[in-house]
């Protein structure tokens, strides 16, 4: 152990003032495992566990609510009595205290049911109960940990569990059949973030885990991880607090004030000078995108963005274009011109000059603007269709490998030519067959490869797929999924005869041009002892069991891992998890970004039940299903889904709530469990006997795997509103500016009439619908028609007209728009048109030609389970 | 007591079969290290230079998944050999695996060299256990063909 301890110090900075000592001691590590640090050490002392954090103990005598007779049609508009728990009451239930004895009795853990508890355990039948909906957004149920840490825990959207109740063992889990997993959202935009820059970053020295909230202090000098519960030391620099500038008191350090904090890192991290900011901008112009112009609207946000590229004064810039040719522009300052270089050996493709193809911003800004103003003129008269985006990527690779950076590769149809090049696989009669879709997986893996190659050198791959044809975004996402990077697909992008479409490929850009970037960075997930990483899902290279390799991350990504239970959680009443982003920011500084999230540990079946997030659950399982889709077959994973939801059913009513054995019984906290697999089985990506092109169904797959929790779920369960009769009553006051608040509607198109205008929300797309005897004075004080039959079949935007309605209608969507990064697409809808089918795919509790109604869904869930 | 050529052939597989023992052992080694690949930072200390121990483990690893190939292909070599010495329990015995090999180079994901692990998907807990639980079942198979083998050899040896 002696020896452990030296040779400790010498590597990782601990301490005693000694930093100056230990910085030149320590050995230059060359990879980035070995910064991070490792993770677990086998031999790491066992100590008891923490204080348990107080329950709370209700009076007993919680009325709980018997079923509701009827099966409830009308949505009665009802007082959110209780959005902090995620739950609400709906009128008319009586206490019926029979139910109450036998459901305590049969659910176990009598005393501890906190009130909290007993509303997302209250049982309910859902084939009785129509209304379960909430009739607006409901926060996660919040963990049952004492007030102290449940104020200092991860916000629900950077970081969020599956069971907020974690259980004991795997046998426990394995009872629920519910999936234990993390969803995270690690580097998301913030507005408030402790930063911390201190000589010693105070972490426990066997697994490396990062001061956080939930550490104890034993004494001033000594804490103990809630990790590993090994006992380390408290340096002395940080008795010293910094904010209240006082001496002695380490527990209020921001450190161990916030669970999301960031530190600017020691040279310690670093495995090399941290690079530069490296923007490569890779441009199809064959005639094909030529035609679609494209060209026109990127270089046009380029140049309105080009201050706004996040960076120093050390950034750098570079362009390629292709056709079946790649073309290098020299962009040295000082040449009156940019100077064009074109390669034409694309089966060996080389850098013509290694030097100024990638080219310093501030120095080279006028070329640059030179360039960008001429390019979109350049081409418009080719005549080359062929497309060799596979030697375009090789070349960016070579003229990156140096410095790493961000690739962003803007594609507009199937690769033709040179390495890379792919075959049309899509049958189009095959589109909406109810068998088998096939080609989900890629058809090569040369752009794997690169990826994974790419990765290695710290290259992020963004790929903007602008097509109308089938170009096999199986094969193409490839070279983004490994590399950490993005996808973005416009179908049958045009920019005269899709405006829609194109308005959102610039507001896209905007925002991708603008956004934080972080550069060569790697995540860890640390979990208590005992927990362990099962799988990961999202867009990176996994390195080794939990770490990931992150060329390039961006706000807009989030992740999922699924767990399992390795050892018993019994010796402890919380777990913990810990996300630590090592990334160089866009200014050069090496930072870590660590989130730390805590959890109860439970013993009891019916608590795990109680903290399901059903809409983490929900986003986990999708996450699953398009894995076992790719690997197996989609109707595995369409089944697969099923039972999930069938499997867990079952498991409740195993449990012991056999109050009403006729009908579907689930938790309340389940309850809406059912509804959102049957939304996720008509996503795009999992859906079958509905036409869908290959393109968009892998698409949306990508989606599902790489976009942040909210945008998954309102993707596959989009909020609908009705705003034609927005009242300010209940409405929110924010900065002078009053936001109605219309209540969420079931998606059925029961809930539609023709006289209302409705706005769904589906996170990447919005659609207002209005119907045939629509409000007048809507659709003039809104849209700014005098009448329904006026109104154009292709309105994308709400015009800003100065009347109460308009005004209120605005603040509405601007309210609904505030939080997320990228501008939906918006579609007025009129009853009439052609467009309304892709209103009406959404309302996914109706019964479509191919796929259940909810209801029928139910009966067949009830079906399997008494199989 | 002749040397035929069943014999030569039993000889010649029992050969095969400890190195094939040995690819085993290497494979179960490789995969236990990938899954507990770095999780004792005590054990990178103790070493002066932990690099050179990592890069040693990385390539054994890489080693040991080039060796798929080279295994599968001696595998099959001495069942032809089986099937021209008309040796058909031996050959019998050797088919459950022969097809299993057939079957997992049929499935592999799709590359373009040759190789039978995606390093995007090997680190997937699932299929790390599928792997480690193949390595313990085919040394199993190779030992007891081991014996087998010695067996048969001394059998036809003695009969003939």
């Amino acid at each position: 152990y002696a020896l452990f301890t030296c040779t400790y110090k010498c590597l990782y900075v601990s301490g005693d003032s000694s930093s100056t000592t230990t910085g030149s001691a320590s050995p230059v590590p060359n990879s980035y495992e070995y910064v991070e640090g490792g993770g677990y050490s086998g031999t790491s002392l066992q100590s008891p566990p923490t204080s348990v954090p107080a329950k709370q103990a209700p009076p007993f005598g919680y009325n709980y609510p018997t079923m509701h007779p009827a099966y409830q049609q009308n949505p009665a508009p009802r007082p959110d009595s209780s959005p902090s728990h995620g739950g609400y009451n709906p009128p008319g239930y009586q206490p019926y205290s029979q139910v109450l004895t036998l459901l305590s009795s049969a659910l176990g853990g009598l005393g501890g049911v906190s009130e909290l508890e007993a509303e997302t355990l209250r049982p309910v039948n859902l084939l009785q109960e129509r209304n379960i909906l909430p009739p607006k957004y409901t926060p996660p149920p919040e963990p049952n940990l004492s007030n102290d840490l449940r104020k200092v825990n991860c916000s629900p959207d950077t970081f969020r569990c599956t069971l907020t109740n974690i259980p004991q063992t795997q046998a426990l889990l394995n009872k629920a059949r519910l999936p234990l997993g993390l969803l995270l959202h690690p580097f998301r935009d913030l507005t408030q973030l402790p930063v911390i820059t201190s000589n010693t970053i105070v972490r426990c020295r066997s697994c490396r885990t990062y001061i956080n909230p939930f550490v104890s202090f034993l004494d001033q000098r000594r804490w103990k991880r809630n990790l590993c519960y090994r006992v380390n030391d408290v340096p002395d620099e940080f008795m010293y607090n910094p904010v209240t500038r006082s001496y002695g008191e380490p527990h209020k350090r921001p450190e161990v004030q916030n669970s999301t904090v960031e530190f600017i890192a020691s040279s310690d991290y670093m495995l090399r000078p941290p690079q530069p900011a490296v923007y490569l901008f890779v441009l199809d112009v064959s005639h094909n995108a030529v035609e679609s112009g494209y060209l026109n609207v990127f270089c046009q946000s380029l140049l309105d963005n080009l201050e706004k590229l996040p960076g120093d004064t050390r950034t750098r810039i570079g362009f390629v274009t292709f056709d079946s040719t790649v073309h290098f522009y020299n962009l040295q300052e000082g040449l009156s011109q940019p100077q064009m270089l074109v390669v034409s050996d694309i089966d060996d493709v080389f850098i013509p000059t290694h030097d100024n193809l990638l080219v310093n911003l501030k120095e080279s800004k006028e070329l640059v603007k030179d360039l960008l103003n001429a390019l979109p003129g350049m081409f418009t008269h080719t005549r080359e269709t062929q497309s060799a985006l596979g030697p375009a990527l090789q070349a960016a690779y070579k003229l990156m490998c140096p410095t790493g950076g961000r690739v962003s590769v803007f594609q507009t149809q199937l690769p033709t030519l040179g390495a890379g090049l792919l075959q049309s696989r899509e049958d189009p009669n095959l589109r909406s067959s109810t068998k088998n879709v096939q080609h989900l997986g890629p058809a090569t893996d040369f752009y794997k490869k690169l990826a994974l190659d790419c990765s290695g050198q710290q290259i992020g791959v963004d790929l903007f797929l602008l097509s109308s044809q089938y170009s096999d975004l199986a094969s193409l996402a490839c070279v983004s999924k490994y590399s950490a990077g993005s996808v973005f697909y416009y179908p049958s992008f045009h920019h005269v005869h899709n405006t829609a479409q194109s308005q959102k490929f610039q507001k896209d850009l905007q925002r991708y041009l603008t956004r934080k970037i972080g550069f060569e960075a790697v995540m860890r997930i640390r979990c208590t002892k005992g927990l362990s990483i099962h799988t990961f899902h999202g867009n990176f290279f996994v390195r080794s069991t939990d770490l990931l390799s992150l060329a390039n991350v961006n706000p807009d990504s989030g992740f999922a891992v699924q767990m399992s239970i390795e050892g018993s959680l019994a010796d402890t009443s919380l777990a913990c998890f810990q996300a630590a982003l090592l990334y160089t920011s866009s200014k050069g500084k090496r930072r870590i970004r660590v989130h730390t999230l805590c959890l109860p540990v439970v013993s009891q079946l019916s608590e795990v039940f109680a903290g399901a997030d059903i809409q983490a659950i929900t986003c986990l399982l999708a996450n699953m299903a398009i894995d076992r889709s790719i690997s197996s077959s989609l109707s595995d994973a369409r089944d697969a889904l099923v039972n999930a939801v069938v499997d867990c059913l079952t498991a409740y009513r195993a449990n012991g709530s056999n109050i009403q054995p006729s009908g579907l019984i689930t938790p309340a906290a389940l309850r809406l469990f059912p509804l959102y697999v049957l939304a996720l089985l008509k996503q795009k990506a999992l859906r079958t006997g509905t036409s869908t092109r290959l393109d968009e169904r892998v698409f949306s797959m990508c989606e599902l795997k790489c976009q942040p929790l909210l945008q998954i779920m309102r993707m596959a369960h989009p909020d609908l509103y009705r705003i034609d009769n927005m009242t300010d009553q209940a409405a929110l006051h924010l900065n002078e500016s009053v936001i109605p608040q219309p209540h969420l509607l079931q998606l059925t198109a029961e809930k539609l009439t023709r006289e209302g205008a409705f706005l769904m929300d589906c996170g990447s797309v919005m659609f207002l619908w209005l119907g045939k005897c629509c409000n007048e004075t809507f659709i003039r004080d809104v849209l700014g028609y005098p009448n329904y039959a006026s109104l154009p079949s292709n309105m994308t935007e709400i015009p800003e007209l100065q009347t109460m309605y308009s005004e209120r209608t605005r603040a509405f969507i601007s309210w609904l728009l505030e939080s997320r990064t990228f501008h939906p697409a918006f579609h007025v809808v009129k009853d009439d048109t052609s467009a309304k089918t892709s209103f009406f795919q959404h309302l996914v509790e109706d019964r479509t030609e191919s796929a259940f109604s909810y209801y029928e869904f139910l009966l067949h869930i009830q079906q399997q389970m008494s199989k | 007591m002749a040397f035929t050529f069943a014999a030569f052939c039993y000889m010649l597989a029992l050969l095969l079969t400890a190195a094939l023992i040995f690819f085993a052992i290497w494979h179960i080694i490789a995969f236990d290290e990938l899954k507990t690949d770095y999780k004792n930072p005590i054990d990178q200390c103790n070493t002066l230079n932990p690099t050179v121990d990592r890069v040693k483990k990385i390539k054994r690893v890489r080693l040991a998944l080039k060796l798929v190939l080279p295994e599968y292909l001696i595998h099959v070599f001495f069942c032809v050999m089986f099937l021209c010495a008309a040796e058909w329990l031996t050959l019998g015995l050797n088919m459950p695996l022969l097809s299993y090999h057939i079957w997992r180079y049929m499935s592999r994901p799709v590359m373009s060299g040759p190789g039978l692990y995606d390093p995007t998907t090997i680190m997937n807990a699932d299929i790390l256990a599928y792997c480690q639980k193949e390595g313990w079942c085919k040394l199993a198979f190779y030992l007891l063909s081991f014996f087998y083998y010695l067996y048969g050899m001394i059998y036809v040896l003695v009969s003939s």
